[in-house]
C-alpha cells in the first residue's frame, strides 16, 4: 500500500470516527448540571447509613467494595507479573552497579537533590499516613495514600545512593506487606460471612461521622488497600530500578 | 468556574499535542508528566478531588518514573 492510499484510508477512517465522536458528545448531559438518580441516592445514604462524609470512598470501599477488591487484585497480579519477568535468569550473573567507564563510580546525587529529598521525606510519610487513614472523611484513601507512602522510600534512593538503598533490602518484608494487604481486604469481607451477613457487609460499630473511626470496616479496608498498594508500587519501582541499574550479563559471556 | 474549566481544557489540548510532537524520549517523559499534572488539575476543576488525587500520584509521579527507568535500561543496552 502506497503512502498516498494509506493517508487517504486514514483520513476516511478519521472522519468517520470524528463524526461518531461528535454525535456521541451531543448526547451527553451538560457538565455539572444534572445529578443522576444513583448519585442522589448515594449522597443521601452515605452520612446517615455509613457515617462517611466522602461519598467516593463510601462507594469504593463499601457500596461497590467488591469491584474495588477485583481492582486491587488486578494490581496485585500485575506486580507479580512484572517481578516474574524481571527475575534474574538462571544464565545471568549480577554485577555491582557502576558507570560505563570501568573503575569509575557513578557520581553521587547533587546536594540540591539530597536536601530536597531529605526534607520532603518526613512530611511525605506523614501525608501518606494521613491520606490512608482519612479516606472516609476527606478525598483520598488507601490507593492514593499507598502510592504516596511508596514515594517516601524512593526519596531514600534519591537522597543517598543506590548501594545504600539496596543494602536496606527489605524485599521479603515488602512482599509480605503486599500479600497481607491483599489478604486483609478479603478477610474483612469474610468476617461478615462468619457473622452470617453478606460478603463485605459492615460488621463494626459506626463512630460519629467526621471522625477517623467512622465508617465501620471502611477504614480497615482502606488501610489494607494502602499497605497493598504502597508495597506493590515499591516492589514495582525497585524491580525497575534493579533492572535498569544492576548490570546483568550472560554467564561466561 | 466555567472560564477556569475552559482554560484548563485548552491547556490540556496544547499539552497533549506537545506530548505527541516531542520526539526525544527523555523530554517526552517530562512533558507527559506535566500533562498528567494538568489532567489532575482538570479533575479538580470539575469537582472530582478523589480522581484528581489518583491522577496526580499515578500520571505525574509513578508512570513517568517507570518510563524513565525503562529508558535507562534501553539506553544501557545500546
Amino acid at each position: 500500500m502506497s503512502l498516498r492510499t494509506r493517508t487517504r484510508l486514514f483520513l476516511a477512517a478519521g472522519m468517520g470516527l470524528l463524526a461518531f465522536f461528535i454525535y456521541g458528545l451531543l448526547g451527553l448531559p451538560p457538565v455539572g448540571q444534572q445529578i443522576s438518580g444513583y448519585a442522589t441516592k448515594l449522597n443521601s445514604l452515605t452520612v446517615p447509613a455509613r457515617h462517611i462524609t466522602d461519598t467516593v470512598t463510601a462507594v469504593n470501599f463499601d457500596f461497590r467494595g467488591f469491584d474495588t477488591m477485583g481492582e486491587e487484585y488486578i494490581l496485585f497480579t500485575s506486580v507479580m507479573g512484572v517481578l516474574l519477568l524481571f527475575r534474574t535468569q538462571r544464565d545471568e550473573v549480577e554485577e555491582a552497579p557502576r558507570n560505563h567507564a570501568p573503575g569509575r563510580q557513578a557520581p553521587p546525587s547533587s546536594d540540591a537533590v539530597r536536601v530536597c529529598a531529605l526534607s520532603l521525606m518526613a512530611p511525605t510519610l506523614l501525608f501518606g499516613i494521613y491520606t490512608v487513614t482519612h479516606g472516609q472523611i476527606n478525598p483520598g484513601g488507601g490507593f492514593q495514600g499507598g502510592v504516596i507512602l511508596a514515594t517516601v522510600l524512593l526519596f531514600v534512593f534519591l537522597a543517598g545512593d543506590y548501594e545504600i538503598f539496596r543494602k536496606m533490602d527489605a524485599h521479603r518484608a515488602v512482599e509480605l506487606a503486599e500479600s497481607a494487604g491483599a489478604a486483609g481486604f478479603v478477610l474483612v469481607g469474610l468476617a461478615a460471612i462468619i457473622l452470617n451477613k453478606p460478603f463485605l457487609e459492615n460488621v463494626l460499630p459506626l463512630a460519629p461521622a467526621g471522625t477517623v473511626l467512622s465508617g465501620g470496616t471502611v477504614p480497615l479496608i482502606s488501610l489494607s488497600v494502602g499497605i497493598e498498594v504502597g508495597a506493590g508500587i515499591l516492589l514495582l519501582s525497585t524491580a525497575f530500578l534493579e533492572e535498569a541499574l544492576v548490570l546483568k550479563s550472560k554467564k561466561g559471556g | 468556574m466555567i472560564i477556569l474549566q475552559g482554560l484548563i481544557l485548552a491547556l490540556i489540548g496544547v499539552a497533549g499535542t506537545a506530548v505527541v510532537l516531542t520526539r526525544k524520549p527523555l523530554a517526552q517523559i517530562i512533558v507527559m508528566s506535566f500533562y498528567g499534572l494538568l489532567l489532575g488539575l482538570m479533575f479538580f476543576a470539575f469537582q472530582a478531588p478523589d480522581v484528581a488525587f489518583s491522577q496526580i500520584v499515578v500520571g505525574a509521579v509513578a508512570m513517568p518514573l517507570l518510563f524513565l527507568l525503562a529508558l535507562t535500561k534501553v539506553r544501557r543496552n545500546e
